[in-house]
């Protein structure tokens, strides 16, 4: 009931944010857009709908870090926070309240983005379906950096770090804007150390229904998301008892 | 009766004592101020008695419960206006109050009763659907306040309550904590003498962590020869100096 509650302010805290509109579900859209009118010009292998889909749905869960991070961090420096660590809530209140919240909103992005796609010629198979719900670990490794960033950084930085560099980082280490095989063997193996590639390559697998031969993508993202989280709650206790 | 007792009560961080062995008693229903000029303690002692920051020694009972052993059971008890306003910004003032409601768990019926009840209480009825955020400062601190009571704490701390204030909106905070005075027993931190002497029924002085005197406004006053509230406060902080 009381994590309902916190998660409850939380939810209405980002949705009332219009940047968190325009960015959460806008951008990914517009990209949609603006890249399938490309293709449509000049094809590109890359930016086939079957491609192109998978890849911009996951880098809009990148928003979900910048979202958490953000909120936790300016919690972290207003009274109200202070203020909330003198009622009956406790550390799992907290950070479940912070991190159910945008849950949904990832997946309604997640729904969006997949709508959008489908009138731009993606056909409609329950492969999209067990895409959205293969995305729920994925949408839990952004929120669970964003749990961890927010702990640690203060709201400036937090924005910064994980609208800018982090949305990047991730972008260009997913394989979505280009083939990381064309950047090297060392961005490679850099690009294939780090979950980003893998969470779209899962979610390709799943939506050309080649899933049962991408399992290694699923575990290197569940494998990201258990330590991600672990880590963002170990960082998140010890700034409240900082506090 | 004993609503508050400090044994003493310390707070060390690295080399600095913030709180020194402080020893204290308040009594239920009354308002105590707690003076002192900046880094005197104040804050790090409200901090230890809302079961913010840990003691590094010593203890204190807050309607009986330690601080150290029963801070669930605290914190049940308790109210806390934190030093700034304390509000959710994109919550309007009815979700505000809601949400502290159901931070203590209340009941859908009585989270609407008691929203009415404080609203009317505070004067926030009209402006109940506003975003906190962009109320004024006067009415954000009011909100606050409401926001400390939903619990009906029998314990609240105001940390500086009025700071940042204009005359007008402090007045009017004033009324609102005479209001409550005998019903709840109230903790103050102030810079304001004027503040203490209008509301508070006794007193404490603190220097670099230690209390330096307690007693009523008039008391301090006539132990230190002063002819103000002013002068008795400045001569206390002075002698402790020595």
């Amino acid at each position: 009931m009381k994590t309902l509650t916190f998660s409850g302010r939380c939810a209405k805290e980002i949705i009332r944010e219009p940047l968190n509109l325009f960015f959460g579900l806008g951008f990914p859209v517009v990209l949609l857009l603006l890249l399938s009118a490309i293709q449509s010009n000049v094809p590109v292998n890359l930016f086939r709908i079957e491609r192109l889909a998978p890849g911009i749905t996951v880098f809009g869960l990148s928003f979900m870090t910048l979202f958490s991070a953000t909120l936790i961090a300016k919690d972290r420096e207003s009274s109200l926070m202070q203020r909330l660590y003198t009622t009956p809530l406790k550390a799992t209140d907290f950070i479940l309240g912070y991190m159910l919240p945008i849950i949904p909103i990832a997946t309604a992005q997640s729904v969006v983005c997949y709508t959008v796609s489908v009138f731009l010629g993606l056909p409609v198979t329950v492969n999209i379906i067990k895409s959205v719900l293969l995305l729920i670990p994925v949408s839990v490794l952004y929120i669970s950096l964003g749990l961890l960033f927010g702990s640690i950084l203060n709201s400036k930085q937090a924005g910064g770090i994980c609208g800018a560099l982090l949305t990047n980082l991730s972008a260009w280490l997913s394989g979505i804007w280009f083939d990381i095989e064309l950047a090297g063997e060392t961005f490679k193996k850099i690009a294939d150390l780090l979950p980003f590639v893998h969470a779209v390559e899962l979610q390709r697998a799943v939506i050309n229904g080649t899933f049962g031969k991408s399992t290694t993508h699923l575990y290197y993202v569940v494998g990201y998301t258990i330590v991600i989280t672990l880590l963002a709650v170990l960082m998140f206790l010890r700034q409240m008892k900082k506090q | 009766m004993v609503a508050i007792k400090t044994v003493n009560l310390t707070k060390k961080y690295k080399d600095t004592v913030a709180v020194d062995k402080l020893n204290l008693q308040i009594e239920q229903g009354t308002l105590f101020a707690l003076l002192g000029v900046n880094g005197a303690g104040k804050t790090t002692t409200v901090k230890m008695l809302s079961c913010l920051t840990k003691p590094t020694s010593g203890d204190a009972f807050v309607d009986t419960y330690s601080i150290k052993d029963r801070a669930a059971d605290v914190k049940q008890i308790i109210g806390v206006l934190p030093q700034e306003t304390a509000v959710a910004p994109k919550l309007s003032v009815k979700e505000n109050l809601e949400f502290m409601c159901g931070i203590y768990g209340f009941s859908k019926d009585y989270r609407k009763a008691k929203t009415i009840e404080l609203a009317e209480q505070f004067g926030l009825q009209n402006i109940l659907n506003k975003k906190a955020g962009k109320l004024s400062g006067g009415m954000q601190r009011r909100l606050s306040i409401a926001m400390a009571l939903i619990s009906e704490p029998s314990i609240l701390f105001l940390d500086e309550p009025t700071l940042g204030l204009d005359v007008i909106a402090r007045s009017e905070l004033w009324d609102t904590i005479r209001a409550l005075k005998g019903k709840v027993t109230i903790i103050l931190t102030t810079h304001y003498m004027k503040e203490a002497e209008t509301l508070s029924d006794s007193v404490g002085i603190m220097r670099d962590g230690k209390l330096l005197i307690t007693g009523t406004v008039q008391e301090i006053i006539k132990k230190t020869n002063a002819n103000s509230f002013e002068d008795a406060f400045i001569a206390v902080v002075k002698e402790g100096e020595k």
